[in-house]
């Protein structure tokens, strides 16, 4: 196990932040879509509602890895039959956009129940006194709805964090694309799926402290 | 006050949810600086009126015009008409997130009313007002039930409205807080404001009203000064349920 470590830290830790990078990336382009479609969700334009209904759904009933190999193989493929040639997708571009298109729909139901958390009478009062709809979402509901949806995103954060994994079927030099290559390499599976499988969970564990501290800070400011 | 000029005008106005048909056939005038008080059992339409006068609820049917304002054209601003039309909710609705004196603030400093300063002034000056200002820093969690509404009415009034509107504005207190809030507001009534109430406070309405509306099923049933609706009823509605309240 030692030597493992001794030959392949320094990749193995370039793997990691390449893990890292790919869940943040995801993670922000999820909360961008997350919240337009949110937002179309709570509305009442029934044209809306029905737009972001079928994202959430049609997203979130695809495995991921079908979606990543819909991306990264089958968009270039389609983009070709248009007659344009030379149309390629990285591994690092065709995961960032299954992971954001996937995380973001689960994003999208975090922050509509969070919006739909605050009372109604928040909006009324809002309105009552002039305010816009936008303006009464943006400076009195949603960063209500925020303190409720934080311990959510964080979740979403570590389920994210660990589906970058599915990313390696299409081949993103991330941890467990990584592990892969050091067990057929040295013939030790054991030995390296082992320290693969340690490495996320440190992170994943320090990260779920974090979030409980955070968490703890929100309740107390209420 | 006959002579005063017209603040709200309602002709004809019906409002249903669905099927159910809350309000049938509304037609009621209210003048400037008049008190008015809506009674009647719940489910008479008392409440969905109120919420039809500055359009939380669309009207069905009918014309609203407030202060020359057509409520009901959709061509008209909403959100113009409602700076000047102050409501004040059952349960105060102060925004949770922010302070006593921010909650004040907000709209006026939005809205481009006024600058932060100015409403900082004003939003002190109401709170004094409503024997709030030793609050102003404090969250809405923080204070009792009676010092959010008189919280909320300052909010409302940082506006400037023209007219404020109270749905049940004591129905969530305890007793003893009941009167602290309709002090806050008969102090409204004698400084001039046109006021719509929807109470149960036949106390308060008998001494602060300028009339009296009593409905009933979606219609206004009887309607004239608290003399003659509270003490003199005429209809057998009034009377049964002046009957069951006093």
């Amino acid at each position: 196990m030692a030597a493992i470590v001794q030959v392949y830290w320094n990749m193995l830790l370039s793997a990691m932040g390449k893990t890292l990078l790919l869940t943040l990336l995801s993670l922000i382009f999820a909360m961008i879509i997350g919240m337009i479609f949110a937002l179309m969700n709570v509305g009442k334009n029934r044209a809306f509602n029905l737009i972001g209904t079928v994202y959430v759904d049609a997203v979130r009933g695809v495995p991921l890895i079908v979606l990543a190999y819909f991306i990264y193989f089958g968009v270039p493929s389609g983009i070709k039959m248009l007659g344009i040639q030379d149309f390629r997708l990285t591994a690092l571009q065709a995961g960032t956009i299954a992971l954001s298109m996937n995380c973001g729909a689960y994003m999208a139901e975090i922050i509509r129940a969070g919006i739909e958390s605050v009372d109604k009478g928040q909006m009324e009062a809002s309105r009552s006194l002039g305010l816009s709809y936008a303006k009464s979402m943006r400076l009195v509901v949603i960063p209500q709805a925020i303190r409720t949806m934080i311990p959510s995103i964080i979740n979403q954060f570590i389920i994210t964090l660990k589906d970058t994994s599915i990313l390696s079927v299409i081949g993103f030099p991330e941890l467990t694309n990584m592990g892969k290559t050091i067990s057929g390499n040295t013939f030790k599976p054991l030995q390296a799926w082992a320290i693969v499988g340690v490495m996320y969970m440190v992170v994943i564990i320090t990260l779920s402290k974090v979030a409980k501290k955070i968490e703890r800070r929100i309740q107390r400011g209420r | 006050m006959a002579d005063n000029k017209i603040m709200v005008h309602v002709q004809n106005l019906k409002k249903s949810f669905g099927k159910l048909e809350v309000l049938k056939d509304i037609s009621v005038d209210i003048s400037e600086g008049e008190v008015v008080v809506l009674l009647g059992p719940s489910g008479s339409g008392k409440s969905t009126f109120l919420r039809c006068l500055n359009q939380l609820e669309t009207a069905t049917a009918g014309q609203i015009i407030i202060d020359g304002q057509d409520v009901t054209d959709k061509q008209v601003d909403i959100n113009k008409v409602r700076e000047n039309i102050g409501m004040v909710f059952q349960h105060f609705n102060l925004f949770a997130h922010k302070t006593v004196l921010e909650n004040i603030m907000l709209a006026p400093v939005e809205l481009k009313k006024m600058t932060k300063e100015e409403a900082r002034v004003k939003g002190m000056e109401l709170l004094k007002r409503v024997g709030m200002d030793d609050k102003a820093d404090a969250y809405p969690s923080q204070i009792s039930g009676g010092q959010k509404q008189r919280v909320a009415i300052a909010r409302a009034l940082a506006m400037n409205p023209d007219i404020m509107l109270f749905d049940e504005p004591t129905s969530a207190l305890d007793p003893e807080m009941v009167g602290e809030v309709l002090t806050v507001m008969k102090e409204l009534a004698k400084g001039g404001m046109t006021m719509v109430v929807v109470t149960h406070e036949i106390g308060f309405a008998r001494e602060v009203a300028d009339r009296v509306i009593f409905m009933d099923d979606g219609y206004i049933v009887e309607q004239g000064t608290p003399q003659e609706v509270i003490l003199n009823p005429k209809e057998p509605r009034t009377i049964d349920f002046l009957n069951k309240v006093l």
